[in-house]
């Protein structure tokens, strides 16, 4: 399982658009809008609340990352090839979804390592903060465990890549007020892990650890459900295959 | 005992039979050609002697091993290259040779990965990444991949479908060292390849296994002088 692991992260890793949107992106949103609100001062990009915004945000192309491997793995007859080794059912699913979890981590850290370089403040709530993004990560993962297994990688290119990170950013309260746009608008985002993600690590970051966990669970019911669906959906193409 | 013995080997698809009561024998180290025009239920036989797909009815053994019962032990017996292209694109030449031996739990620093660099001539390429690389290099290294294991039992699909003259002739001079070190079931619908390189030939048709023999037996046997001719007569006669 280990070395399927490891080449699924260097695919991964060795896509310069990957890197782009997975680190690049986000950095550029966060030097953007931090210099937007070094002009036009908003409270909703001041550094200590748009970081964990933006921190969520770029976790959300993890789906896109797993979703274009497994959907071009599932393309090609590599996982044909990969099926009649001794590795399990179990192998592949892990080797799927663990090796992009340290990827998300790392994202994460860079994340706020360049959010310190813009003026926020370095304490150690910046720990547990870091460490909540594992499960915002598995999330965003498994939706693309569950969107590989499903459409083709020129589907889950719209999918993931235009549509999913689009509604994160929407329903997520990082750009806007969600109760700007009315009061359905924001049930339906309250009813999403979305926002939740956000506010987990806002409070996080605030050392507010009731909220943080009021959060924490909204998310990682999410997370478990959508992986448990994902691994469904995996072992079905399996048996397809 | 046979490497591969097929017992009624049977596989349907709600009103199709891809492949209908399928027997046949392999001997240890032989090279046999499974040859069939499109659907004659070659891709599927082979999807069932590797465990890719369950068979409706019947068994097959491979070295004594069910593909019912004891799947994990074949697994770690046979290796399959096939049809298309099967690398990983975005690792280089070496780093695919050492996925392979990794999820055989193999390792894949010893002399494994070098022997097989030199024996399939990939030096020149060893450290470009596969995606990169032609059609001919990708069925080369996909055919190293498979024999990263050392298999008794190796399934090549369709290994020079597309490529030119002279990377498919490199290939059948690849593939024919490996005669008699283990055993192979090649599919092809060139009809010289499977001339030159199996010992024998296995035709069927619809599911269907019509005649197994050398390529010269079934020459004699419809009375022509060329393979393709022979093969030709076989399955429009059936």
């Amino acid at each position: 399982m280990l070395a399927f692991s490891k080449r699924n992260a260097l695919e991964i890793l060795r896509d310069p658009l990957n890197l782009f949107f997975g680190l690049g992106f986000p950095i550029i949103l966060l030097l953007l809008l931090s210099a937007i609100q070094a002009n036009i001062p908003v409270a909703l990009f001041e550094i200590g609340r748009l970081a964990p915004g933006i921190a969520v945000f770029g976790l959300s192309f993890m789906t896109l990352f797993s979703a274009t491997l497994i959907a071009r793995d599932r393309g090609t007859s590599f996982l044909q090839r990969l099926y009649t080794t001794p590795l399990t059912a179990r192998d592949f699913i892990l080797g799927y979804l663990l090796p992009i979890l340290p990827i998300g981590l790392s994202q994460s850290v860079i994340c706020y390592v360049a959010a310190a370089l813009l003026g926020l403040r370095v304490t150690v709530r910046l720990l547990p903060a870091i460490l909540f993004t594992l499960p915002v990560a598995l999330l965003f993962i498994a939706l693309g465990l569950l969107c590989g297994s499903i459409f083709t990688d020129k589907q889950v290119g719209g999918i993931c890549g235009a549509l999913l990170t689009n509604l994160t950013a929407w329903l997520s309260g990082i750009w806007f007020d969600l109760k700007l746009v009315g009061d359905a608008f924001q049930k339906i985002a309250n009813l999403l892990p979305f926002v939740h993600a956000v506010e987990l690590e806002r409070s996080a970051l605030l050392g507010d650890y009731a909220s943080a966990f009021r959060n924490f669970w909204w998310v990682l019911g999410y997370a478990v459900i959508i992986t448990f669906l994902a691994v469904l959906a995996f072992l079905r193409q399996m048996k397809k295959q | 005992m046979d490497a591969i013995k097929t017992l009624g080997l049977t596989k349907k698809y709600k009103n199709l039979t891809a492949v209908d009561s399928l027997d046949l024998s392999v001997r240890q180290g032989e090279l046999v050609a499974l040859l069939g025009v499109n659907g004659a239920g070659k891709t599927t036989t082979i999807k069932m002697l590797t465990g890719l797909t369950r068979p409706t009815s019947g068994d097959a053994l491979l070295n004594g091993k069910s593909v019912l019962t004891d799947l994990p032990a074949v697994k770690k017996m046979i290796a399959v290259s096939p049809q298309e292209t099967a690398v990983a694109p975005g690792l280089t030449v070496k780093e695919n040779l050492r996925l392979m031996a990794g999820v055989h739990s193999l390792p894949g620093d010893t002399g494994r990965v070098a022997r097989l660099i030199d024996r399939f001539d990939l030096h020149e390429v060893a450290d470009k990444r596969a995606g990169k690389l032609s059609g001919g290099w990708q069925r080369r290294l996909s055919i190293a991949m498979a024999l990263v294991t050392d298999p008794q039992i190796l399934f090549l699909d369709e290994p020079t479908l597309g490529l030119d003259v002279l990377a498919r002739r490199r290939l059948w001079d690849m593939i024919s060292a490996l005669k008699g070190k283990m055993t192979v079931i090649l599919t092809t619908h060139y009809m010289e390849e499977a001339e030159t390189l199996s010992d024998r030939v296995a035709v069927m048709k619809s599911g269907r296994l019509l005649l197994t023999g050398t390529a010269e037996e079934l020459k004699r046997q419809t009375g022509t002088e060329k393979f393709d001719e022979a093969f030709l007569r076989i399955v429009k006669e059936v």
